[in-house]
């Protein structure tokens, strides 16, 4: 690989890189939503119950 | 989100897919080779079009700030931010990919003969502003008003920074560097602008997705204070 | 009209006598600004060119601006006097263009200090260099006073303000360097007279949204 080829590889990584963070990012955000939703459908049903 | 919005999501979604591998697998095996730079040359393919998708994003999050200030409809105020916050994540992977670039075709990370790398440098800053603007005024409409009018500054800034920009490397750099001016071959172009399309329907769909996860979390707040 | 200009001038006037009674701004601009320069010629290797010292002026100037423009809405924020300027029944455009020529008649007090100062230190003044300084504080106090405006209503206020104020001044300090030591000053002259128009038209429509609560 010439050095030319190097960055030019490092560039496209960086791109995809980029997006699977972006992607990580949201299903830890994913993650936490559901927890949440869970909490409050609880909180929901014994606020009902109570 | 109803049907029809999440099937234009898809839609979006495969269509970065299809447009970014095409646009990229043009520039690798379609486009010829740059008589000047050589192989470096292919960073061109994804720099630029990032670039112009983060003037896009900054572009939408002014219209968005302004419309919000027009017709004091709120949603505008999460709309705006989420724009802006894709062009702040594409305009630092333009200083990257930018810096690369300088590296390899002038050996050095940084140059600032280097117009465009230095104007982003300047939005990056004045936009990394706009989120400790946000972060450090309580939610309301006067966060809302202040954060567009904050945006607004920003799209005036743009043209303003480029001519400066632009007339400082006419006089204070004598030497200037400029990946600008060459006329691109016809193969060339027809390769950058599929991946710009791609990078643009790329931006859409990630804006989707942030905005989409922006609002399920405002409404989870609005729900939990409605429950406790 | 005239209605409009009165309210300016009354506002514009309010700040002045209200700085002449405290004087808690002005001295430390100026005390700032002189300091500055000291620290400035220790700061260049001896020797150094003209251009170096003008760029470290163009500092000099940016930060006493910015130290003033912490100020500027401080009287207002301690007495929560700027909902009754508000609520008043004036233009509230006119409360923005009263702040900013007394925010530039603060500056170029200190500016009177400061350019004969650099003058007596470093090297002589061109009418270039005075010509882009008095373009430069016009464009400053109309951007500074917005964003002190929306920095007074976040709860970072003096963090705020630099941060905001800095990358939007980058075109003043590039036109104001550029007509001081470039070979044709006069562009650099218009592009600062641009700025100017653009942002103080800008400062002018949009301020009314960053004080109505």
């Amino acid at each position: 690989m010439t050095t030319g080829e190097k960055y030019v590889t490092a560039a496209y990584l960086v791109l995809l890189g980029t997006l699977l963070v972006y992607l990580l990012i949201i299903a830890l955000k994913v993650g936490r939503l559901e927890q949440e939703l869970t909490d409050l459908a609880r909180a929901a049903k014994e606020k009902q119950g109570g | 989100m109803s049907t029809s919005l999440r099937n234009r999501s898809a839609a979006l979604a495969a269509a970065a897919a299809g447009l970014l591998v095409g646009g990229i697998a043009l520039a690798f095996y379609y486009a010829p080779e740059d008589a000047d730079q050589g192989f470096s040359q292919k960073i061109f393919y994804i720099h630029v079009p990032i670039a112009l998708t983060a003037y896009a994003c900054f572009g939408v999050g002014a219209w968005k700030a302004l419309r919000l200030l027009w017709t004091r409809e709120r949603r505008y105020d999460l709309e705006s931010y989420t724009a802006i916050h894709m062009g702040v994540i594409f305009g630092l992977l333009t200083l990257v990919t930018g810096s690369i670039w300088a590296k390899v075709s002038w050996g050095h990370w940084w140059t600032w003969g280097e117009r465009q790398l230095v104007l982003f440098l300047i939005l990056f800053l004045f936009y990394s502003s706009y989120f400790m603007l946000r972060y450090s005024t309580d939610p309301g409409p006067r966060r809302e008003r202040n954060s567009a009018v904050y945006a607004l500054f920003g799209v005036v800034l743009i043209p303003v920074s480029f001519l400066a920009v632009r007339i400082a490397g006419t006089i204070l750099h004598p030497t200037i560097f400029t990946h600008e001016g060459a006329d691109l071959p016809g193969s060339m172009l027809l390769a950058v602008t599929v991946c710009l399309a791609g990078m643009l329907a790329l931006v859409a769909t990630l804006y989707r997705v942030e905005l989409a996860g922006k609002r399920i979390d405002a409404r989870l707040r609005e729900l939990r204070e409605l429950l406790t | 009209m005239s209605d409009y200009a009165a309210d300016v001038a009354a506002l514009a006037r309010k700040d002045l006598l209200l700085e002449l009674r405290s004087r808690d701004t002005l001295p430390a601009m100026l005390l700032f600004v002189v300091s500055a320069l000291t620290v400035f010629h220790f700061a260049l290797p001896a020797g150094s060119s003209a251009r170096a010292e003008t760029g470290l002026l163009w500092i000099a100037i940016v930060f006493t601006a910015l130290l003033g423009l912490t100020r500027a809405f401080a009287a207002e924020r301690e007495h929560g006097a700027l909902d009754g300027l508000v609520l008043a029944p004036s233009d509230r455009s006119a409360i923005w263009l009263g702040k900013t020529i007394g925010v530039t008649a603060f500056l170029v007090l200190a500016e009177l200090v400061a350019l004969p100062a650099f003058a007596l230190f470093f090297h002589s003044l061109s009418w270039e260099l005075v010509a882009a300084v008095a373009l430069a504080d016009v464009g400053i106090a109309a951007i500074g006073t917005v964003l002190a405006a929306m920095a007074a209503a976040s709860r970072a206020r003096e963090l705020l303000l630099p941060l905001m104020f800095l990358p939007l001044v980058i075109p003043v300090v590039i036109g104001g360097v550029g007509a001081s030591v470039a070979v044709n000053p006069g562009s650099f002259l218009a592009f600062l007279a641009l700025y100017d128009a653009v942002f103080v038209i800008l400062c002018w429509a949009s301020f009314e949204y960053v004080v109505t609560e």
